[in-house]
């Protein structure tokens, strides 16, 4: 009995990959343009650290590299998180949009499938966008990674995926409490993480409300332990604190992010906001 | 899903006094002056409902009726405020997992991503029904070209497929997943003669081949007097009268040679264009 529902559940994430696969490959021309934009934003970044020289802001070619690869890796760090936290974010709004929300919802699959589902997908994708990108990062810039922890580095990245995936479902209840306003909801809380989370440059220098956000910002410490991995060689030992806090904010906000989910589905069951036009 | 032998003795549906208002969020409106608040609007009203399995029965009203709101609380994407709900025996509100199991729904909006191909779209559809491995891409021809579908069509974007062929997709759709319970929301409305003809015969056969119950909703007093086993009135939110079609007619039409029409405007007071106008303006 339990072996059969769990083969059932997971044929159905197995069948929100293969969807959301399917909606990549047909939105093709749309994901190219994101691709892109990811591309060039970060580049930019690449570019700025470049140009400090010519601003007489930095003077020694160690710092100059160190503060270049610092920004890449956190424009490279954010596109990755970014784009994970808005496909799962804006997974509600998607369905809405699209007019399938009904139908799935009403499909005879627990909602953990569904959204981890969904999760997963993001993963691959925004795995392979921000390889993609990497690797040019990697033909474009002369980046010394001769310190790096490549394995400190893969183990902090690996824990971060649970709270972010967190952050992402949380932010996806905000369509199904308010189908007009929910998407920009999520834009501003998207905004939020990249101002409190130190993606280019260390929370300390923000005020200390903004601060305090950081240290509770997951983000915050997925970049800065990577940052450490890749350009000091932080040891695999050296990254746990930061692996703990990882893993102990993700246990507490997937769960919590799904409880919530469900009480959010409850309210819109009972105010009738699963309907497309909402 | 196919239904337990324990299944097949209780009815297909059972609805006892369910009633759902939208406009109002169950507390005190705190009032702001610069908002404008919409009246709250009774969409059922202490409805009850027997519905038998293998049968094809019709709700009948206008737009706005409560017909689609009715629907969607068996299908468990509403809650009713109050009154019970049961599928084959399984309470909408409390047991929804198991309700999904024996439903599907075709409405009037062909709810399908539109640039994904029927094919993709129906590899989804049955991967949360359970199925989608070998064999499924032969079922799913198999299923469309019963349906009159060039298998052509099968890997286009389904914004390239006419309604009339949309709407047939949605109904192989719900074919693909057996369901005991097929709930339709004006799967014709908008649909050209043809087509509408075509989808009434689908509608037909899956009484004939499936042993399926259907609950039609429709504006269509044709559609419903052709269709239907046992048909229901309902009109702002109220049942007001059920029967088969001929016992409706001779119960309601006020002349022996009547029609399901004229049973319509004795019971509601009025045609159902006049509603239809009245919703446009």
């Amino acid at each position: 009995m339990i072996g059969n529902s769990l083969r059932w559940e997971m044929n159905a994430f197995v069948g929100f990959i293969e969807r959301q696969k399917n909606l990549y490959r047909r939105y093709w021309a749309w994901e190219a343009v994101w691709l892109l934009y990811n591309l060039v934003s970060v580049l930019s970044i690449g570019y700025l650290a470049s140009g400090l020289s010519t601003l007489g802001l930095e003077t020694s070619r160690v710092n100059l590299q160190q503060t270049q690869l610092y920004l890449l890796v956190g424009a490279l760090l954010w596109t990755y998180l970014s784009m994970v936290f808005f496909e799962v974010a804006f997974a509600i709004t998607w369905e809405r949009w699209e007019g399938t929300i009904e139908y799935t919802f009403m499909a005879p699959i627990r909602r953990l499938t569904h959204l981890l589902g969904m999760c997963a997908a993001s993963l691959i994708y925004g795995i392979a966008r921000a390889a993609i990108i990497g690797l040019a990062l990697v033909a474009l810039f002369r980046l010394d990674l001769s310190q790096a922890n490549w394995a400190a580095a893969l183990a902090i990245f690996v824990a971060a995926t649970l709270p972010l995936l967190g952050l992402g479902i949380f932010t996806s209840i905000l369509p199904l409490l308010s189908p007009e306003k929910g998407e920009q909801m999520a834009f501003a809380v998207q905004g939020v993480l990249l101002l409190i989370s130190g993606v280019y440059y260390p929370i300390t220098v923000l005020p200390a409300p903004l601060h305090l956000a950081g240290i509770l910002s997951p983000l915050t410490y997925t970049l800065d332990g990577v940052r450490q991995a890749l350009l000091h060689g932080l040891s695999l030992a050296g990254a746990l604190p930061d692996i703990g806090i990882l893993l102990l904010m993700g246990v507490i906000l997937v769960p919590a992010s799904v409880w919530c989910f469900g009480r959010a589905e409850v309210r819109a069951k009972r105010l009738g906001l699963l309907k497309r036009s909402g | 899903m196919a239904i337990r032998a324990s299944e097949l003795n209780t009815a297909a549906v059972e609805v006892d006094g369910i009633s759902k208002q939208f406009g109002q969020e169950g507390r005190i409106q705190r009032v702001r002056p610069w908002r404008k608040t919409s009246k709250p609007k009774l969409a059922l009203d202490q409805v009850s409902l027997h519905v038998d399995s293998g049968r094809i029965t019709g709700i009948l009203g206008a737009n706005g009726s409560g017909k689609s709101t009715l629907i969607r609380i068996l299908a468990t994407l509403l809650t009713p405020d109050a009154g019970t709900a049961f599928v084959f025996g399984y309470d909408v509100v409390k047991q929804p997992a198991a309700v999904r199991r024996h439903i599907n729904r075709v409405s009037v909006e062909a709810s399908f991503f539109k640039e994904m191909s029927p094919w993709e779209n129906m590899l989804y559809a049955a991967r949360l029904y359970g199925s989608g491995g070998e064999g499924t891409r032969g079922r799913v021809e198999a299923s469309l070209e019963r349906l009159g579908l060039p298998l052509d069509t099968l890997d286009k974007p389904m914004k390239q497929l006419s309604r009339g062929q949309q709407q047939k997709v949605a109904i192989a759709r719900s074919f693909l997943t057996t369901p005991s319970l097929l709930l339709m929301d004006e799967p014709t409305t908008g649909l050209d003669p043809r087509s509408k003809r075509e989808v009434q015969e689908l509608v037909r056969s899956i009484r004939r081949d499936r042993a399926a119950t259907v609950l039609l909703c429709t504006h269509d007093l044709q559609e419903a007097e052709v269709l239907c086993d046992r048909v229901v009135v309902i009109d702002q939110g109220r049942v007001l009268a059920e029967g088969t079609p001929a016992e409706l007619i001779r119960a309601h039409a006020g002349r022996d040679e009547g029609s399901l029409e004229d049973a319509f405007m004795q019971l509601t007071g009025k045609r159902l264009e006049e509603d239809e106008e009245e919703k446009e303006e």
